[in-house]
């Protein structure tokens, strides 16, 4: 039997990033923890296409990031989100819903 | 908001680079160590642990990559990448960027330079409010063509006509201004009160003329220009309310025009006061010659052939109240055409014939730099192939060879503003005397942007070409072949640029040819006089103490006698109007015989009023009768002496000698005794050699009813007549100090100035006759030369079976003959569509005249052979032994 697909739902990752970082600020580990455990690893995410969203994400505004310092010593990006950013999550949930129940009600229909 | 992250984001990228890399590498490095840590953490195995880390090694450099190419700077980046490697191909290949630099300068240059030029005169609007309602108006000659209207017509139209919120009319006014020091000849413009507001420009300072100014006997106002105001008079400011002395009268400056001011009806005026005429005057006097130049600015919504109509009723309704002479009936009403289309009438055909010329060295160079590319793609494909089979995408190579081409659009961008900078300033210097608006001549920006628009443009569509066909050709062949392709690309494409390249250069040749023909024909028509060692210039009776006839007289007579003393030379006379110099001064005529057949019979003809010695002193042979003597001075009988064109037109076959006439102000005056025609002499040329023989006569100084108060001197030296000008000028002052002198000048060079306008013309096509000559050759070169290392080893295998030197010579050459052969056709026709836009120009030449078109073709057959003559020869050179080893 073929492994699951495990990639993220393609123009899902903006928002699965947003709505983590809703939660509290964290780095990019971090949000790749967190959402493959809060998707009870239905999504793996490839850290090449995070770090990019996150840069990209943040010079539109939806993100502020700064540089702190482990416990370990090392330089760690933490992100979080902006008023901007909060909006923009409002925006594409209340959109991702209306699709999916949209998806839904075709699936359910009665031919 | 988020585009200032952007900008400033990026920026920082671009700044501190090594930063920017350090917090992508920390970030990743950061990542996968977790991500690491938590594998061990769950229980992966040291083993697993270990390749994890591999992997994840050359995860950190992919994702560094992905990283990185996302902001624009990354793009940024490339580019300047791709601008180093252009420098660098330039600088390998110098040859080919130095020659397509040039021809985008030439190109951008020449056609900036000449649309800035032609451009404020033709085209753009007059530097007035609403100038499209600025009109002039005109009265009709004989022929239908317009002349400078009367005084008493424009007290009539300014009465009469509703079509025009204000009305004016200007004399041309030559004061001298006395101040300490030479008398300085000032230029302006006798007006009447409405002269500004119809141009809709007020003075800066001070006021403008009002109606109670024109009242005669009102105090003497002027308005003066900014630049006189800060030459004599201490500056604007300081310039109001003085005093100055003009032909020893004091006027009054009551205002000062914007420094900006640009007088179009005539642009170097300084000086301006009000003409005072009569509103009603005999017709005997000036208020009805015709001398004023009239404008007009159209009321709101009235189109000009509305006003045209409007004067034509008028002309056509004469009333009691304006009586009209025979000389300005007004039949057929008044001319009337935008004052831009009037100014510029003269000058339109040399102009528009520049601009074609123009057009023409734009397309060469658009050609020319398309076929440079072409070969260029064509010497690449290897280069292209091998970057291509290293990876490069089709898009990368297209941003790089686009990226070359405007490159090299920039370049010849700027020194084609260079080129358009010199070039402008040697038109400036070239343009033929009183061109209108010469002073509105600057470096026009659009222009510029549009040339280097299409050249660019056309560069990057053929840049790019290369590359779309490198994608498609088969790479690998081509490298595995390690075939030095040399120009063979699209050899049809190519072969066709070459021909229009030829064909364009041959249609400005002809051009050029027709011109020199032209000029040739022209500067071997007699004027009608022996221009060799004669000085001209010119002389005016200023001042109250000339007001009277009798002392001009005195004043000219006694010049005339002691310029005749000045050793070296032989003759001398003053006339009213100096031929060649833009003197044209005609006068109505009627002859007694003619008159009683139809009383209505009135024509025009030049008038000269001379000394007797005019004839001996310019040399104009006497055809019949006898000219002008001495003892037709005042007292005598009026003798007339006409053109050899009036004895044809008037008298036909008769003889005209006794016959008896009337000219000018003595036209039906019962009271003056007729004038007797005493002597036919040649004709002369008096606007253009290009002129037809016009009619002309002659009435001895002190016999016509006044005396100019400004002549010309006319002066035949034994030697350089131009060194004697000092020695003539200082006789004249010998009787009067302040009498102004200027125009000094040869009759040879006023010769040469009156054709300035073909010469003008014949310069520019010559000059960008030659320079297409030379890029059409640059491109037979290129073409032959890389055919030629195409063929090599074919060329070495005919050698190997015998085939002569000579024979392989001719078989290039014959190669390059056929290119001309195909673009000297093609260039025929368009030297015959040419020849169209020239054909006022053209002077004694068909417009498709033989020897022109024959030798241009010649010249053009030349310059290919000696151009495919260097490759034939390459050819003839080939060693079998050597080209086919290889």
């Amino acid at each position: 039997m073929d492994e699951p697909n495990r990639d993220v739902i393609p123009g899902t990752l903006d928002l699965l990033i947003l709505k983590t970082l809703s939660l509290e600020p964290m780095h990019g580990y971090g949000i790749a923890r967190r959402v493959e455990q809060l998707s009870r690893d239905a999504f793996r995410i490839n850290p090449g296409s995070l770090l990019t969203a996150l840069q990209r994400l943040e010079r539109a505004g939806a993100l502020d990031a700064e540089w702190r310092e482990s416990e370990q010593g090392r330089r760690v990006r933490i992100y979080s989100l902006t008023r901007t950013g909060r909006r923009q999550l409002d925006a594409a949930t209340a959109d991702w819903k209306r699709r999916v129940s949209a998806v839904a009600r075709l699936l359910n229909a009665e031919g | 908001m988020s585009l200032l992250r952007q900008l400033t984001r990026g920026l920082g990228v671009l700044v501190r680079r090594d930063r920017a890399d350090r917090d992508v590498h920390d970030e990743v490095q950061h990542f996968l160590d977790q991500a690491s840590a938590d594998a061990m953490t769950r229980g992966a195995s040291e083993a697993g642990a270990r390749r994890s880390a591999r992997l994840a090694f050359g995860a950190a450099v992919m994702i560094r990559e992905e990283i990185r190419s996302h902001g624009w700077e990354d793009r940024l980046t490339t580019l300047v990448g791709d601008v180093r490697y252009a420098f660098r191909g330039m600088i390998r290949r110098p040859g080919f960027a130095i020659v397509a630099v040039l021809t985008l300068a030439l190109g951008i240059g020449a056609s900036t330079a000449i649309f800035s030029a032609v451009d404020p005169i033709l085209f753009a609007p007059l530097p007035y409010p609403q100038a499209g309602r600025v009109v002039m108006l005109s009265d009709r000659n004989s022929g239908g063509g317009p002349i400078a209207v009367t005084y008493g017509t424009y007290v009539e139209i300014a009465a009469r006509s509703r079509s025009f919120g204000a009305l004016a009319i200007a004399d041309r006014w030559q004061p001298a201004l006395m101040q300490m020091g030479d008398p300085e000849r000032l230029t302006g413009d006798l007006v009447t009160a409405d002269y500004f507001r119809v141009l809709g420009v007020s003075p800066a300072i001070g006021r403008n003329f009002s109606a109670t100014d024109d009242q005669r006997g009102a105090p003497n106002v002027a308005i003066v220009s900014d630049a006189l105001a800060r030459r004599h008079l201490g500056g604007a400011q300081a310039a109001l309310g003085r005093a100055v002395t003009l032909d020893g009268d004091l006027f009054t400056v009551i205002g000062v025009m914007p420094h900006d001011f640009d007088n179009i009806l005539a642009p170097r005026a300084d000086v301006w006061a009000p003409r005072r005429y009569r509103a009603s005057a005999p017709f005997q006097s000036g208020e009805w010659g015709h001398h004023e130049q009239m404008v007009g600015r159209l009321v709101a919504g009235v189109p000009l052939d509305q006003a045209q109509r409007e004067l034509k009723a008028i002309g056509a309704t004469p009333v009691t109240a304006y009586p009209r002479p025979p000389w300005a009936a007004m039949n057929g009403g008044l001319l009337v055409e935008s004052l831009q289309a009037a100014i510029t009438h003269d000058v339109r055909p040399a102009l528009l014939a520049v601009l074609a010329a123009v057009g023409l060295v734009l397309a060469i160079a658009v050609v020319n730099v398309a076929n440079l590319l072409l070969t260029r793609g064509a010497q690449r494909r290897s280069e292209l192939a091998l970057r291509a089979t290293l990876g490069a995408g089709r898009g990368r190579l297209v941003r790089q060879l686009l990226t070359e081409s405007v490159i090299l659009a920039l370049i010849g961008g700027v020194a084609g503003i260079g080129v358009a900078a010199i070039g402008l300033r040697a038109l400036v210097l070239l343009v033929p005397d009183g061109l209108p608006r010469a002073s509105a001549i600057r470096l026009d920006g659009s222009a510029l942007v549009f040339a280097l628009a299409v050249t660019t443009l056309i560069g990057i569509v053929v840049g790019i070409a290369p590359a779309l066909q490198g994608a498609r050709a088969n790479l690998h062949h081509d490298i595995r072949s390690g075939r030095r392709t040399t120009g063979s690309g699209q050899p049809v494409l190519r072969r066709a640029l070459v021909i229009a390249e030829i064909a364009l250069a041959m249609v400005v040749l002809v051009g050029a040819g027709l011109m020199l023909r032209s000029l040739w024909r022209l500067f071997s028509t007699a004027p009608g006089f022996t221009a060799q060692h004669t000085l001209s210039m010119q002389v005016e009776a200023a001042g109250h103490q000339y007001d009277s006839t009798t002392a001009r007289y005195q004043l000219f007579t006694q010049a005339l006698a002691a310029v005749r003393n000045v050793p070296g030379v032989t003759d001398a006379a003053f006339t009213s109007q100096l031929p060649l110099s833009g003197d044209v001064d005609g006068y109505g005529f009627e002859i007694e015989s003619a008159r009683l057949t139809d009383p209505n019979a009135g024509h025009n003809a030049l008038r000269y009023v001379v000394s007797p010695s005019w004839f001996r002193t310019m040399k104009i042979p006497l055809l019949h009768g006898r000219t002008l003597e001495e003892y037709d001075r005042p007292g005598a009988a009026e003798a007339i002496v006409i053109s050899a064109a009036m004895a044809r037109n008037e008298f036909g076959g008769r003889d005209p000698i006794g016959q008896r006439m009337r000219a000018g102000p003595e036209i039906g005056d019962t009271s003056r005794a007729w004038g007797v025609i005493v002597g036919v002499v040649g004709d002369v040329k008096q606007s253009s050699l290009a002129d037809d023989a016009s009619a002309a006569f002659y009435v001895a100084t002190g016999l016509w009813p006044w005396v100019d108060n400004v002549q010309s001197l006319v002066v035949r030296t034994t030697g350089d007549p131009a060194a004697l000008a000092p020695a003539i000028e200082r006789a004249i002052w010998s009787v009067d100090r302040n009498q102004p002198i200027i125009r000094v000048a040869t009759m040879e060079e006023l010769l040469d100035r009156s054709e300035a306008q073909r010469h003008f013309v014949l310069t520019v096509f010559s000059a960008f006759g030659f320079a297409a000559l030379a890029l059409a050759a640059i491109g037979i070169f290129g073409l032959v030369s890389g055919s030629v290392t195409e063929r090599l080893s074919e060329l070495g295998v005919r050698t190997a079976l015998g085939a002569t030197r000579g024979s392989i010579v001719l078989l290039v050459l014959r190669q390059g003959m056929a290119l001309a052969g195909a673009g000297v056709v093609i260039g025929l026709a368009g030297g015959a569509a040419v020849s169209q836009i020239l054909r006022t120009l053209l002077f004694g030449v068909a417009r498709n005249d033989v020897l022109t078109f024959a030798g241009a073709s010649f010249l053009v057959a030349a310059v290919t052979m000696a151009a495919s003559a260097i490759p034939a020869w390459r050819a003839g050179q080939v060693d079998p032994a050597v080209t086919l080893r290889g």
